[in-house]
């Protein structure tokens, strides 16, 4: 690995690590400390995010940190870590903002018996979050990729006994762990064609890939992983299911990060993917049309909640669509408004908890004039909403401005983006107000009983990520010099200054911020009719990508089904015949690929009365076959098997043809005992059309066992085994009958093996002729019980 | 004789398959213990068949003085035979207990694991 370059990789492990760590303790620590346990779980995003701040003026100053081990070296895999701008500024993010909210987590959650299980959960999320953003090895940022998606599962499905929750679940696990292995797929692409295993390799040899034949698939495959995680249209329907999850999984996943990975991924690759006219086409077409459609689903919702997570669907358009523009301005202005946005959003979605929790309803015509019982949760709100509306001096105002001027050109390109830009984000201005404003103005509704101000931990995240979008605005100095610049420096791929500041200046962005805010106004004022208007135009559609995913779904259950069925046709007949043809196949195939067919045999030279015995044999197999009754079948079965005790007699095998007469005369007996009972012919059934087939496998089956035993004894004979029991049967057993002393010292352990089977056959009977297995209940009588 | 056996193993296969493969439980159990002979024929065989005194060692001597059967096949085949017919009584009974409980003896109709129609599995969530 690189040097380490003064930071401490023990601090760097360390800050990995106590999430996990955390997330181990936290059902222990609940059941100690009840919801009390947040407060000391919170230490450990705290910490890590005060080990992140203590590097943060090296990086500022355009150190790059990398620390690591090799992981699997025979594949040059490493498990290595990167920590530039953009890393640190994101895990200062995931680790600030899920300080607050293990503390809201921890009272918002309060009293709920699964208390435990859902901070470990949500723990375990930022452990693999943190490890996303700052991973350089490229297969450690997928491990850790496939961790956030499954995390997730577990978090959107936390409340498994409702459908809705697991149905949102699994539609969140199928669109971002199938992306995640899109991505997997892209990045096995690109060490295989250029052999970049890291992000520092990447971002050091940038035109290695864009030059390479294999980019189109390359970005294909990674967009797949960044459109599904960062919930594009169409793909972004598992965002809005997702708001099944508890509130702080909103307002942590669903704000501020793992929606963010994919934009986090785009930011990453784009110095070194970007800058094509695929890439300046694709992107900006998918985060347009994500950011228009996903602001006018927003005003549509009337679920608070609904409400804003469509609002990040926009935003993630909009950051998308920055991407792809791929200027200088246009990265700052989508790291200045990837900044807000975490901070205003997860304020907001926070905001939306409180008003759940003290009104009991999301639904915005069901809730008014809150501000006077929740003044704090009002002020936060305000504070948040301004920011998100790009008010001054907010950050979100810093933001917009920079990406009104990255899109001021009178170029039809540029015009269409900033229509876009101007569109969707006036009618996330008026989300904003809706969610915020709405609320607690107004008239209170009679069904809202005691609505009340939470907690500290409740009302603490929001006020502090509000207060802080103020100060950051501000102080705009300091926010460049440690934040936003860093950080657009490492999307852009070279150092950038920003300069945007709170005090507006009379240019063409500052009229397009004016234009959107007044349309904004205009917007929000005529919410109620636009909502009913968008809400007739989707019921006339019918149709949308989440009833698609169903269908998808559907057919894939019912595709598997088919193959089943047809694979397990749950008929013996089908099974048999199955085995019988690839037995037929593996003879012959043998024999051919080894050129082992035997050759002709002259006619054999034997006595009279084995041909009289061998005969038997066949007459007896015969009328087994054609037998039309019982007693023939079974009086056939027992003349072929005396036969071949005969056989066995004849050449030199005594022991074997007691033994086979002995059995066969026992089942004899046995089936004719059972048969008796049983009233079914044991005549052929099969009409002709099945016999025929059946009879050419079965002689194919018959001719391969005998082709490949002629060949087999076409061969020289090595007897050196038998030879070794007939030299020391006697003198190291001491027994004169070879075959018995195989059997019971040689092959002893064998032969216990046996015994074993032959008496776990006999209490398998037993149990069979005991036990009554009634059918639906009804007890059958046993004529067996009454024989002997 | 070997050749002889070879064709008499190919036959006993052959019909041992042939009942196998029919749907019926009771032409399936025929088909079991012919099949048990043929393969024990068929390792038989596999030995050859050579001199036919049996392999045992007279008094007094260490090995034997003439030449024997070979005693391995006969070993493996003594098993056989034994762990073939205790198959067997295992088949007739479970065979015969199905029987009572499904009134019939044809696989096609004994369906109660996997149902003829058992319907697409759940749909939903």
């Amino acid at each position: 690995m690189d040097g380490l370059n003064g930071f401490d990789a023990d601090l760097g492990y360390l800050a990995l690590a106590l999430p996990f760590i955390a997330a181990v303790l936290a059902p222990l620590l609940t059941r100690v400390m009840k919801s009390h346990a947040a407060w000391l779980l919170a230490l450990a995003p705290a910490g890590a995010f005060w080990i992140f701040l203590s590097g943060l003026r090296e990086v500022a100053e355009g150190t790059v940190h990398r620390f690591g081990f090799e992981w699997i070296p025979s594949f040059d895999i490493d498990f290595s870590f990167r920590l530039d701008g953009l890393s640190l500024i994101f895990a200062l993010l995931i680790t600030g903002i899920g300080t607050l909210i293990i503390l809201y987590a921890g009272g918002y959650m309060k009293g709920h018996k699964d208390q435990g299980r859902f901070l470990s959960f949500m723990l375990m999320f930022m452990g693999a979050m943190l490890g996303l953003v700052l991973a350089d090895d490229l297969m450690t940022l997928f491990v850790y990729w496939e961790l956030t998606s499954i995390t997730s599962f577990l978090l959107i499905g936390f409340d498994h006994t409702r459908e809705k929750a697991r149905r949102g679940a699994v539609q969140a696990l199928v669109i971002t762990g199938g992306g995640g292995l899109a991505l997997l797929a892209g990045f096995i692409v690109i060490r295989e064609v250029t052999g970049l295993t890291s992000m520092s390799d990447i971002l050091a040899a940038g035109d290695v890939l864009r030059q390479s034949a294999a980019y189109l698939p390359i970005l294909i495959l990674v967009l797949c992983g960044a459109f599904t995680k960062s919930a594009q249209m169409p793909l972004h329907v598992w965002l809005p299911n997702a708001m099944e999850a508890p509130t702080p999984v909103s307002a942590y996943l669903h704000s501020a990060t793992m929606v963010k990975a994919g934009v986090y991924l785009l930011m990453r690759m784009q110095p070194a993917l970007g800058d094509t006219t695929l890439w300046m086409t694709i992107l900006p077409a998918f985060g347009g049309v994500t950011l228009v459609m996903g602001a006018l689903l927003a005003v549509r919702a009337t679920d608070i909640k609904i409400t804003l997570a469509y609002t990040t669907v926009a935003s993630l358009g909009l950051l998308v669509m920055l991407i792809g523009v791929s200027s200088e301005t246009a990265i700052i202005g989508a790291t200045l408004y990837l900044i807000a946005h975490s901070l205003f959003k997860g304020g907001l979605f926070m905001v939306a908890g409180s008003v759940d929790h003290g009104a009991h309803t999301r639904e915005i015509d069901k809730l008014g004039g809150l501000a006077r019982s929740m003044p704090v949760t009002f002020l936060a709100a305000m504070l948040c909403a301004l920011s998100m509306g790009g008010v001054t001096p907010f950050i979100g105002f810093l933001a917009k401005e920079e990406i009104y001027h990255a899109v001021e050109y009178a170029d039809p390109y540029y015009i269409a983006i900033a229509a876009a830009a101007i569109l969707g984000n006036a009618l996330m201005f008026a989300a904003a107000f809706i969610v915020a404003l709405k609320p607690f103005v107004g008239s209170m509704p009679a069904e809202i009983h005691d609505p009340h101000e939470g907690e500290l931990r409740i009302w603490l995240g929001p006020l502090v990520l509000g207060v802080l979008s103020v100060v950051a605005g501000l102080y705009y100095g300091v926010y460049h010099e440690f934040f936003s610049s860093p950080m657009a420096s490492a999307a852009y791929g070279e150092a950038v200054e920003i300069e945007i500041g709170w005090v507006p200046h009379l240019n063409l962005a500052f009229a397009l911020s004016m234009a959107t805010i007044a349309l904004g106004i205009a917007i929000y004022v005529g919410s109620a009719a636009l909502r009913a208007v968008l809400s007739r135009m989707l019921a006339a559609i019918g149709w949308g990508p989440d009833m698609g995913f169903d269908q998808a779904m559907r057919g894939l259950v019912r595709f598997a089904s088919k193959v089943t069925n047809l694979i397990q046709s749950g008929r013996l007949d089908y099974y048999m015949t199955t085995v019988v043809v690839a037995v037929v196949v593996a003879l012959f195939a043998s024999m051919w690929l080894a050129d082992g067919f035997p050759e002709m045999p002259t006619i054999p030279q034997i006595k009279i009365y084995e041909w009289i015995v061998l005969g038997l044999i066949l007459l007896g197999i015969l009328a087994v076959v054609i037998a039309k009754d019982r007693l023939t079948a079974i009086v056939s079965l027992g003349i072929q098997g005396f036969a071949v005790a005969l056989i066995f007699m004849l050449q030199g095998a005594p022991d074997l043809a007691f033994t086979q007469f002995m059995v066969e005369t026992l089942s004899v007996v046995i089936l004719a005992l059972v048969m008796t009972r049983l009233k079914l012919s044991p005549a052929d059934h099969r009409p002709l059309r099945e016999k025929l087939p059946d009879a050419l496998l079965a002689l194919a089956g018959g001719a391969g066992f005998g082709l490949f035993l002629l060949a087999v004894i076409q061969t020289p004979f090595d007897s050196t085994l038998s030879d070794f029991f007939e030299r020391y049967s006697y003198a190291i057993a001491h027994g004169r009958n070879i075959v018995n002393v195989i059997l019971v010292d040689f092959r002893g352990v064998d032969t216990m093996g046996e015994i074993a089977v032959v008496m776990t056959t006999g209490l398998a009977v037993l149990a069979l002729i005991r036990i009554r297995v009634g059918r639906r209940g009804e007890r059958t009588i046993d004529p067996l019980e009454k024989t002997p | 004789m070997e050749v002889a056996l070879c064709f008499v193993v190919a036959a006993l296969f052959a019909v041992a398959l042939y009942l196998l493969l029919s749907k019926h439980i009771i032409r399936m159990l025929l088909g079991v213990v012919l099949l048990g002979n043929a393969v024990n024929l068929l390792i038989f065989t596999n030995g050859r068949i050579g001199p036919i005194a049996p392999p045992i060692i007279p008094d007094g001597a260490e090995v034997p003085l003439e030449a024997v059967a070979n005693p391995l096949p006969q070993a493996l085949i003594l098993t056989a035979i034994v762990i073939s017919f205790s198959f067997f009584a295992f088949l007739l009974v479970l065979a015969y207990r199905a029987y009572q409980d499904l009134q019939t003896d044809d696989t096609d109709r004994m369906r109660v694991a996997e149902p003829e129609d058992e319907g697409l599995p759940p749909l939903g969530y």
